[in-house]
C-alpha cells in the first residue's frame, strides 16, 4: 500500500509538532536565561561587577549591593555538605555494589532513593527541631550555624552522590575484578586499587552534583542556617547563602533591591552552570575512556 | 490513536486559555472580590479580619497575601491589589490614600529562661549593633548575645530602625529571620536569643522586656509612654468603590476594631 | 610496618558496613520521628476540614486540594511535551548536532534549582505576563520544572523497546506515527509512568518555586487565577512562624506519606518493566 498525499502531509505534521515540542526545551532554558539576566544585568552596570560580587556590604534599600560574603558562604555550605555527604555517600555506594547480596540491593537502594523523595522543607525542619539545639548546647554559638546546615545538606545529598557512584563502580567490567582477584589480592585491595580508580571520573561527576544540588537548595538553609550577613568565621557562626538571600527577600523587595536579588540569581545560575559543565565533562570522558 | 490525539487537543485548548487569561477578562467571580497585600505583620490579623467579615458578608471573597509593606504599597500603585497593607508611615512619593486601622506595639523579647527584665533603649542599640556582644555585660552569664533581626524591607525591621537604632545600623553579624512567627520561634527555642516583634502575637513562649522602664501593653501604649509603636495602615490607590468601602468600614467598626483588640493591638481610636 | 591485608579487608567491609547502615538508619529516623509525632494527630477530619485560624485549628483540606490542582494541571501539560521530545529524540532524528544541542537544554534545565525557577516565574508569569500570584502561574513554573526529568524517562524508556517490534510494525506497512503509536509507546508506558511518578513526588514537595508564582493564600482556589497554597509551602509556614508544632508534624507525615506512595508505585511499575525485558 503505497503512502498518499494525505498521509504522508500527517507525517510531516507530526515530525513538526514533535520538534517544536523538543525545541520547546530549549526555548524554556532560553527564557530563563534571558529573563533572569534582564532584571540581574542592569545592576551590574550601575552598581559595577566588582562593587556586587567584591562587594562586602549588603544593604540594598541604601544603595550596598555586595554579596561577596554569600558567595564564599555558599560555597562554605557546600563544601561543608560535602564533607558529611561524600564519605558517607560513596561508602553506601561501594556497599551496594561490592558487599551486598541481591535481596539487600533490592531493599537498600529504593530506601536510599526515598530520601531524595523528602521534602527539602521536611529537612529543614528536623533540623531545626533536632540539631540546632544539640549544636547550640554541646558546642556553643546559636546552633544556626554553617555546622547544622552542613549536617543538613549532607544528608540531602546523599542519594545524589549514592545512586550516581553506585552507576559508576557497577559500570566497572567484571573482568578487572577477577583479575585483581587472581593476583591474590584481597576485595578491600581490588576495591581500592582498581574498581574506585576505575570509576573515578563517575564517583567525581556525583560529588559535582551533589554540590549542585547543595549550593542550590533553599527552604532547608534558610530555616537552618541564621541568615546573617557576615562571612562567618567559626563553623558556629550563622551564614547566609545566595539562594537564601533571595529567598528572604524577593517577596519584599521593590526597585533597585529586587534588581539586585536577581544580580544574585544570576551569580547562582553561572555558578551552577560551571558545576553541571564540569559533572557533564567528567562523565563524557568516562566513556570516551 | 484517538486518546492521544483528544489529551493533545485538551492541552492546546488549556493552553490557549491560559494565554487569553488576564486578571481583567478572566474568569469573572460570582462573588465581589478584594485582595490585600502587604506587610506579613498585620497578615495573620487582616486573615482574621476577612475570615469574619466574610461569614457576615456572604458574597464577598477577600483574599489576604503577603508580600510585605513596601511590595504591597507597590502593588497598590500598580492597582495589583485593591488594598495594601503597611506597617511602617508612607514615604513622601508614595501619595495614596492611607486608612490606620490599629497601632501595634513593637516589643523587644527574650527567652522566658532569661533573668533579665528589663534594658533600656540604649542597651538594645548597643546589643543589635555588636558593641555588647555578650550577656556578662547585661548582668547574665557569660554567653554571647543570639540577636535576631529581621531582613530588610520589612516593616517592622523598618520601624525599629527608625524607634530604637535611630539612625545607627544593624550589625551584619546579627541572625536574620523574615517574619514576625519566625523570630519568635527562634527566641522560643534558644535561650541566649533577643529579637523584636509584633506585641500582637507576644504570648507565654517568650518574654517582652521593659524598655527603658516601661512595660510594653497596651495601656502604656495607649497612653504614649512606651514609644516603640508603628500604626498599621491599609493603603487605596485613590477613593475606595463600595466594596471596598463595605469592608473598611467593618474594620473600623465596632466589630472590627474589637477583633483586632481581642488579638492585643490598639485600636485607631485610642 | 605493613599491616597485614587481611586485616585491612575486615576492617574496610567493618567500617562500609557501619556507613550503609548509618546512612540507612538516618532515613529510618527522619520516618520514624515524623510518624509518631505527626500520627496522633491525624484524622478524617484533618484531612477533610478546612484550616483555621492560620492553620492552627482545622485541617488541610484546602492545600490538599491546592496540591492536586497544582499537580495535575503541571503534569497535563509537561506530559505531551515531554513525551513529545522523547518520541523525536528517539524515533524522529539520528543523533547530530541538533539532537545534541536539545539534549544540552535538558540537561541544563534539569540542573537549574528550583528558587532560579522561583525568581523566574515571579518575574515573567507573576509581573511581565500579569497572572499576579496564581495557581495558573505555579503550574506553568512547575510544568518547565519537571519537564526535564519526564523527557530523561520516557527517553529511557522507549530506547528499552526492543527494534524487531519496530521492524515487523514497519513491515506491515504501517507509518511511523502509526508504530509510535501503536507500538512504541504502548511498550514504553509504565516507563514513562514511573517518570510521571517521579515529577509528580517532586512537585508535591516543591516549596521555593511554588511560593513565589502560586502565592501562600490559604484558601480554595476557585480558578487558575487565584493564589493557593499546596500542602509543602503550608507546613513550610506552619513550621516557619511556629503557627502550630502538631499540625506541622501531621502535615509533614501525610506529605511524607503521600510522596511515599508515589514512590513505592514508581518503583513496582519499574521493576515490572525490568522484568519483562530482562
Amino acid at each position: 500500500m503505497p503512502m498518499t498525499d494525505k498521509a504522508l502531509f500527517k507525517e510531516k505534521f507530526i515530525k513538526g509538532i514533535l520538534v517544536s515540542f523538543a525545541l520547546s526545551s530549549l526555548f524554556f532554558l532560553f527564557l530563563i536565561f534571558i529573563f533572569i539576566f534582564i532584571e540581574g544585568l542592569p545592576l551590574f552596570h550601575k552598581i559595577g561587577l566588582k562593587n556586587i560580587i567584591f562587594g562586602f556590604k549588603w544593604a540594598p534599600t541604601k544603595g550596598s549591593f555586595g554579596i561577596f560574603p554569600m558567595i564564599v558562604s555558599s560555597f562554605f555550605v557546600t563544601f561543608g555538605a560535602l564533607i558529611v555527604g561524600a564519605p558517607l555517600g560513596l561508602s553506601c555506594a561501594i556497599y551496594l555494589s561490592e558487599y551486598s547480596g541481591k535481596k539487600m540491593k533490592m531493599f537498600l537502594k529504593p530506601a536510599l532513593e526515598l530520601l531524595a523523595g523528602i521534602p527539602s522543607v521536611v529537612y529543614g525542619f528536623l533540623g531545626v527541631i533536632y540539631i540546632v539545639p544539640i549544636v547550640r548546647d554541646c558546642l556553643g554559638g546559636p546552633g544556626f550555624s554553617l555546622l547544622s546546615a552542613s549536617i543538613i545538606l549532607g544528608i540531602m545529598i546523599l542519594p545524589t552522590i549514592i545512586s550516581i557512584s553506585f552507576d559508576a563502580l557497577m559500570g566497572v567490567p567484571k573482568t578487572y575484578r577477577e583479575g585483581s582477584y587472581a593476583m591474590g589480592a584481597t576485595k578491600w585491595q581490588t576495591i581500592f586499587r582498581i574498581v574506585i580508580p576505575s570509576a573515578s571520573s563517575g564517583i567525581l561527576a556525583s560529588f559535582i552534583l551533589g554540590m549542585g544540588r547543595a549550593i542550590g537548595e533553599t527552604m532547608a538553609v534558610i530555616m537552618i542556617a541564621g541568615n546573617a550577613l557576615k562571612i562567618p568565621t567559626s563553623i558556629l557562626d550563622p551564614l547566609r547563602t545566595l539562594t537564601g538571600n533571595i529567598a528572604l527577600e524577593l517577596a519584599y523587595a521593590t526597585g533597585d533591591h529586587r534588581l539586585g536579588l536577581f544580580s544574585t540569581g544570576v551569580v547562582l545560575l553561572v555558578i551552577i552552570m560551571i558545576l553541571n559543565y564540569i559533572a557533564n565533562f567528567s562523565i563524557k570522558r568516562k566513556i570516551i575512556k | 490513536m484517538r486518546n492521544w490525539v483528544l489529551s493533545l487537543s485538551l492541552c492546546a485548548i488549556i493552553l490557549l486559555c491560559a494565554c487569553n487569561y488576564s486578571p481583567s477578562t478572566g474568569f469573572k467571580h460570582q462573588k465581589k472580590s478584594i485582595t490585600l497585600a502587604g506587610s506579613t505583620s498585620i497578615m495573620p490579623f487582616a486573615e482574621k479580619l476577612a475570615e469574619h467579615f466574610m461569614v457576615e458578608h456572604p458574597d464577598f471573597i477577600i483574599d489576604v497575601q503577603g508580600g510585605g509593606s513596601t511590595a504591597g504599597i507597590q502593588a497598590v500603585m500598580n492597582n495589583t491589589v485593591q488594598i495594601g497593607m503597611s506597617s511602617r508611615a508612607l514615604k513622601e512619593n508614595e501619595r495614596l490614600n492611607t486608612v490606620i486601622i490599629c497601632y501595634d506595639g513593637i516589643s523587644i523579647v527574650v527567652n522566658p529562661k532569661n533573668p533579665i527584665h528589663a534594658l533600656s533603649i540604649k542597651q538594645i542599640r548597643d546589643i543589635f549593633n555588636r558593641r555588647i556582644k555578650n550577656w556578662k555585660e547585661s548582668d547574665w552569664i557569660d554567653r554571647a548575645i543570639d540577636a535576631v533581626t529581621r531582613e530588610e524591607g520589612s516593616g517592622t525591621r523598618g520601624s525599629f530602625e527608625e524607634l530604637v537604632m535611630r539612625g545607627e545600623e544593624i550589625n551584619d553579624g546579627i541572625m536574620v529571620q523574615d517574619s514576625n512567627g519566625s523570630v519568635k520561634e527562634v527566641v522560643a527555642t534558644d535561650p541566649y536569643a533577643i529579637g523584636y516583634i509584633s506585641l500582637g502575637i507576644v504570648d507565654n513562649r517568650v518574654k517582652a522586656l521593659t524598655v527603658d522602664n516601661i512595660i510594653p501593653s497596651i495601656e502604656t501604649i495607649k497612653s504614649g509612654e512606651y514609644k516603640i509603636v508603628r500604626p498599621f495602615i491599609f493603603v487605596l490607590n485613590g477613593e475606595p468603590d463600595n466594596d471596598l468601602r463595605t469592608f473598611i468600614l467593618f474594620v473600623l467598626s465596632k466589630e472590627g476594631q474589637s477583633i483586632l483588640k481581642k488579638e492585643g493591638l490598639i485600636g485607631a481610636y485610642d | 610496618m605493613r599491616i597485614n591485608p587481611r586485616i585491612t579487608d575486615k576492617l574496610a567491609r567493618i567500617v562500609l558496613n557501619t556507613q550503609a547502615f548509618f546512612t540507612v538508619g538516618i532515613l529510618v529516623i527522619i520516618i520514624l520521628i515524623i510518624i509518631l509525632k505527626g500520627a496522633p494527630h491525624i484524622n478524617l477530619e484533618f484531612i477533610l476540614s478546612a484550616p483555621e485560624d492560620m492553620g492552627r485549628h482545622g485541617g488541610i483540606f484546602f492545600t490538599i486540594i491546592g496540591t492536586v490542582f497544582l499537580v495535575f494541571l503541571s503534569i497535563l501539560l509537561a506530559t505531551p511535551l515531554g513525551v513529545g521530545t522523547a518520541i523525536f529524540l528517539t524515533e524522529y532524528t539520528k543523533e547530530s548536532r541538533f539532537t545534541k544541542i536539545i539534549r544540552f537544554g535538558v540537561e541544563s534545565l534539569a540542573g537549574i534549582p528550583s528558587i532560579l525557577y522561583g525568581l523566574f516565574g515571579f518575574i515573567f508569569f507573576v509581573i511581565k505576563l500579569r497572572m499576579g500570584w496564581s495557581l495558573l502561574a505555579g503550574v506553568l513554573t512547575m510544568a518547565i520544572m519537571i519537564l526535564p526529568t519526564i523527557i530523561r524517562t520516557s527517553e529511557e524508556a522507549i530506547k528499552a523497546v526492543p527494534r524487531n517490534l519496530r521492524i515487523v510494525s514497519y513491515s506491515l506497512s504501517a507509518t511511523k506515527w502509526e508504530t509510535v503509536t501503536r507500538v512504541v509507546l504502548p511498550s514504553a508506558a509504565p516507563g514513562i509512568l514511573t517518570g510521571i511518578m517521579l515529577s509528580i513526588g517532586r512537585a508535591v514537595g516543591e516549596t521555593a518555586a511554588i511560593i513565589f508564582t502560586m502565592g501562600s493564600s490559604l484558601r480554595l482556589p476557585m480558578s487558575l487565577m487565584d493564589s493557593g497554597r499546596t500542602m509543602a509551602v503550608h507546613f513550610y509556614i506552619l513550621a516557619r512562624e511556629g503557627i502550630s508544632m502538631e499540625k506541622a508534624y501531621a502535615t509533614a507525615l501525610i506529605l511524607v506519606l503521600s510522596i511515599l506512595f508515589i514512590n513505592i508505585i514508581a518503583y513496582y511499575i519499574m521493576n515490572r518493566v525490568i522484568a519483562k525485558y530482562s
